[in-house]
């Protein structure tokens, strides 16, 4: 089997940490996998703008990097939903709808393709885990408070493998930190005030990190945290099932 | 063209692709033994008060101890023994502006949600149960059921021209979510179940 | 020619003057997500809340899919019931019908209780600017009333308002006691004063929860039984209602009762769930249907379905967004994420930005009770909006620009590289705070030496 990474732009730019321990930990549970050269975004910031048109290049693009691969794998849930629901190509529709059905993103891969029992990792921290709208309400990779449903956590369970962790509760544990994409600037007010009550409601429960299966959730919280001059500091959940955090 | 027709033609000619009501969909509901404890657990949660007993006699003994003066307790049911009977000027309700305590017959409680279905056939002007500052229902303890679902098998198809579920004594939370029993209906709700009929 | 258009106070703006007072804002939420949790609590009770929420989204597609039917059913059963009907294709005829009625009885004041629609047509103002005196029964929408503003949330109007904001309006207008604040006390003094008009007033408006189109009757729920007091003392009792309220069967209610108040405020049923058939004794009993641009939206196949919605106001409480930035931001009768959906149909240039207030979570969407697909359409909108010109032309620009910089690998590469370059040569533009939104109350993060793209080329692939 084949996999396709796939990295999200802003994490090739900014957190390229994130990318490594992705593939290292893909490497290390066996699999074969491929980082196509070519790849930049999966088109999101401009469909949630409205212009959806101006994705099309995008759309194009990633079809063309992705559609050989067996599965395509990113530490995103918010780039693969976007991908799973939105990505279409006139050119090729076979193959962007093989790629819509094989994305995944990381913590669901590890539980639900590769089935793992139990991973090489530790991390003796106090942590609390941020889980991001569109890998929980999009991918469902965990269950979501608003329903009568019995209750569930895919990176929770993985969490779980890591030794010495501590996972702290949160008084919300599902609530929005507000990034939203361009949201984060064209509602700058709301934006900062969902992530500083984020924060708070970790900081309030002793976390001394932020994890998630997000970077741009993470990255809008670390900004807050950064300006709060915290010690409290995010790192993804890659980082810490890699056991590759520094 | 009428605006009927017109809200109608466009309508017909926009809606959706009709799809069939769902019907004889199974809801969980309150077991028999269970429908009591749910209900007086439903109906003391929304403020109310819940007494049970044997027969309407004892409720005017009840009522007795409560009101100490019957003058001021308007009784829908005879049989009760207590009150004063409701006559023909209060056909308009206005006059019932002060009235302390209203006594009215409930024909229909509901275990999940301690509703009670109070009919215009049993009282004598619509707005006697909103207008008086206590009310006090009477429920056969046979004639509760589990769920909404059930309360609208049991209710004739035929409505009575007007019938309301009361769930407690009238309230709100409109300022600063503060609960304040008593807005501009009863400000205290009580049920006599009786055991027997 | 270009379409563009600038709200004056757009979502954001609004939002940002309400977040100045951060405790207040702190208080807002918190006030909110009571009751978020306590209509978890509820649902959490019922086990099978989740059929029961799919078994109303089924009712009420099967209405709309039969709508002009169920229309014609209510109608003609409703007529023999004794109810005058009447038939209103938008706002202004709703309002002029209702005049008319009030006008032929020669009455000068009435009671309203809480009614969506009348605050969508706007009725106090154009019956007021006739001479009428509306008097709000609802606490909440008096409270709102008094201090001359909109409801800022459907179920619950004064949510914005701190209680010694309310003491001091009703020490103005009730002359309550100076600097009294205590709810029970200021309830107790509008019970007092608002009594005294139920018992003047010869006419009543109510809105309407559920029209059943079987029995020709129809269903008004409350918790304060202000819609009763008002009806059962008027000579005259007025219901309006959008056409979507139709419901089938009476036995429907069982459901949409069960899942209403739960949804709502987390109580198991409101109070009052009144059934009106027929009009008392010597009573006149009217009935106004209002299309009012449903009609048109019942065509259009991505947004059809928020008329399902049931006004529980549940996506509202959820809302991240609206918690923190109170219902007056967003300029529409209806707040929150389903104001945000239906506003554009009523009006897509002056609510534009609604579609844009929001992170796109799903939270509204998961506490729906008639699964209104609601981030969805949000997320829809946009793309409407987007093609139809109404989204800021400086948007629509970077986003093509971004659009074809992103389908560009080498491109791409080029920007990203000179990016980190100059944020790690120069931070202090990156957090800027003038030129980038983003910094205003965040730091950048710190740009690393090298793409993961450089470092797989370094490390991997020559291993390869």
């Amino acid at each position: 089997m084949k996999i396709g990474l796939f990295i999200p732009c802003y994490v090739d730019q900014f957190y390229p940490q994130v990318a490594i321990a992705t593939l290292q930990l893909l490497e290390k549970l066996g699999l074969d996998v491929d980082y196509p050269l070519n790849q930049t975004c999966c088109g999101q910031p401009m469909a949630n703008s409205g212009f959806e048109k101006y994705a099309k290049g995008c759309d194009a693009l990633f079809t063309k990097n992705f559609a050989q691969y067996d599965y395509i794998v990113s530490p995103s849930g918010s780039c693969v939903l976007h991908v799973k629901e939105h990505l279409h190509d006139d050119k090729n529709p076979a193959a962007a709808e093989h790629i819509r059905g094989r994305v995944y993103e990381l913590c669901e891969f590890l539980t639900d393709i590769l089935k793992v029992k139990d991973l090489e990792a530790r991390f003796p921290h106090k942590v609390g885990f941020h889980i991001s709208c569109h890998g929980q309400r999009g991918l469902h990779l965990s269950q979501m408070s608003e329903l009568v449903a019995e209750d569930f956590s895919k990176p929770g369970y993985l969490l779980n493998m890591v030794k010495d962790l501590e996972l702290i509760p949160l008084n919300r544990k599902d609530e929005c930190c507000g990034f939203g994409g361009t949201f984060c600037v064209s509602e700058e007010a709301v934006s900062v005030k969902m992530g500083k009550d984020r924060v708070q409601d970790h900081l309030q429960h002793q976390a001394e990190y932020i994890t998630g299966g997000d970077m741009s959730c993470l990255m809008h919280l670390e900004g807050i945290l950064r300006r709060q001059k915290s010690p409290v500091k995010v790192v993804h959940i890659a980082e810490i099932l890699n056991g590759s955090y520094a | 063209m009428t605006s009927r027709e017109k809200i109608l033609s466009q309508v017909r000619q926009n809606k959706p692709v009709a799809v069939p009501l769902p019907e004889n969909i199974s809801f969980a509901t309150v077991t028999a033994p269970e429908r009591l404890p749910a209900f007086v657990k439903s109906f003391t949660g929304a403020g109310g008060v819940v007494g049970i007993v044997s027969d309407l006699a004892s409720i005017g003994r009840e009522l007795q101890v409560l009101f100490d003066k019957p003058e001021r307790v308007m009784n829908t049911l005879p049989a009760i023994g207590y009150g004063l009977a409701p006559d023909e000027a209060i056909a308009q309700g206005h006059v019932l502006a002060n009235l302390e305590v209203a006594v009215v017959l409930g024909s229909l409680g509901v275990a999940e949600n301690g509703a009670i279905w109070v009919s215009a056939e049993n009282i004598p002007t619509r707005v006697l149960p909103f207008i008086c500052e206590h009310l006090v229902l009477v429920l056969p303890q046979s004639q509760i059921v589990g769920t909404m679902h059930e309360a609208y098998a049991v209710l004739p198809k035929s409505f009575p021209d007007y019938g309301v579920f009361i769930a407690g004594p009238s309230r709100t939370a409109d300022i600063e979510q503060s609960l304040v029993i008593g807005a501009h209906g009863p400000k205290r709700a009580h049920v006599f179940i009786l055991e027997k009929e | 020619m270009h379409n563009e258009y600038i709200i004056p106070t757009d979502h954001a703006t609004a939002a940002e003057v309400f977040l100045q007072d951060e405790e207040r804002a702190n208080w807002h939420d918190k006030a909110l997500w009571f009751i978020r949790e306590k209509r978890d609590v509820a649902t959490k009770q019922i086990p099978d809340w989740e059929l029961l929420r799919e078994t109303a989204s089924q009712i009420k597609q099967n209405v709309l899919g039969n709508l002009d039917n169920y229309l014609e059913m209510f109608e003609q059963n409703a007529l023999q019931n004794g109810i005058k009907v009447h038939w209103a294709a938008d706002a202004a005829e709703h309002n002029q019908i209702v005049l008319n009625i009030i006008q032929q009885h020669g009455i000068q004041k009435l009671v309203k209780s809480k009614s969506m629609l009348t605050e969508e047509c706007h009725l106090n103002d154009y019956l007021l600017e006739n001479g009428i005196d509306v008097i709000d029964t609802d606490l909440g929408e008096r409270v709102v009333q008094l201090a001359k503003e909109p409801p800022s949330h459907i179920v619950l109007p004064c949510i914005h308002k701190r209680k010694e904001e309310v003491g001091e309006l009703f020490h103005i207008h009730l002359g309550t006691e100076k600097g009294a604040s205590d709810p029970a006390y200021l309830t107790e003094a509008a019970r007092q004063h608002l009594r005294e008009k139920f018992l003047t007033s010869d006419l009543a408006i109510t809105g309407v929860n559920f029209a059943i189109a079987e029995t020709g009757g129809f269903v008004v729920c409350t918790n304060e039984g202000n819609a009763d007091m008002g009806a059962h003392l008027a000579k005259v009792h007025i219901a309006c209602m959008g056409i979507e309220k139709i419901i089938p069967k009476a036995e429907n209610l069982g459901v949409f009762l069960r899942l209403l108040a739960r949804s709502a405020t987390g109580q198991p049923i409101t109070t009052y769930s009144s059934h009106f058939h027929r009009p008392a004794k010597g009573q006149e009993m009217h009935l106004v249907l209002v299309d009012n641009g449903r009609s048109v939206q019942l065509g259009l196949k991505d947004f059809y379905n928020s008329l399902k919605c049931i006004r529980c106001g549940a996506c509202i409480n959820t809302c991240p967004v609206y918690r923190r930035s109170g219902g007056h931001s967003y300029h529409y009768a209806i707040s929150g994420p389903i104001g945000a959906i239906l506003a554009p149909n009523m009006d897509m240039r002056k609510n534009a930005d609604l579609p844009f207030a929001s992170t796109l979570c799903g939270s509204c969407t998961n506490v729906c009770p008639v699964k209104i697909d609601i981030h969805n359409q949000l997320y829809k909108w946009r793309q409407v909006l987007g093609e139809e010109g109404y989204v800021p032309a400086t948007k629509k620009q970077s986003m093509k620009a971004m659009g074809s910089l992103l389908s560009n690998p080498t491109l791409y590469r080029i920007a990203g590289k000179s990016g980190r370059t100059m944020m790690r040569l120069l931070p202090g533009l990156a957090n800027n705070k003038a030129l980038n939104p983003w910094a205003k109350q965040r730091d950048m993060p710190a740009p690393p030496k090298e793409s993961f793209r450089d470092w797989y080329l370094k490390n991997k692939k020559q291993h390869d």
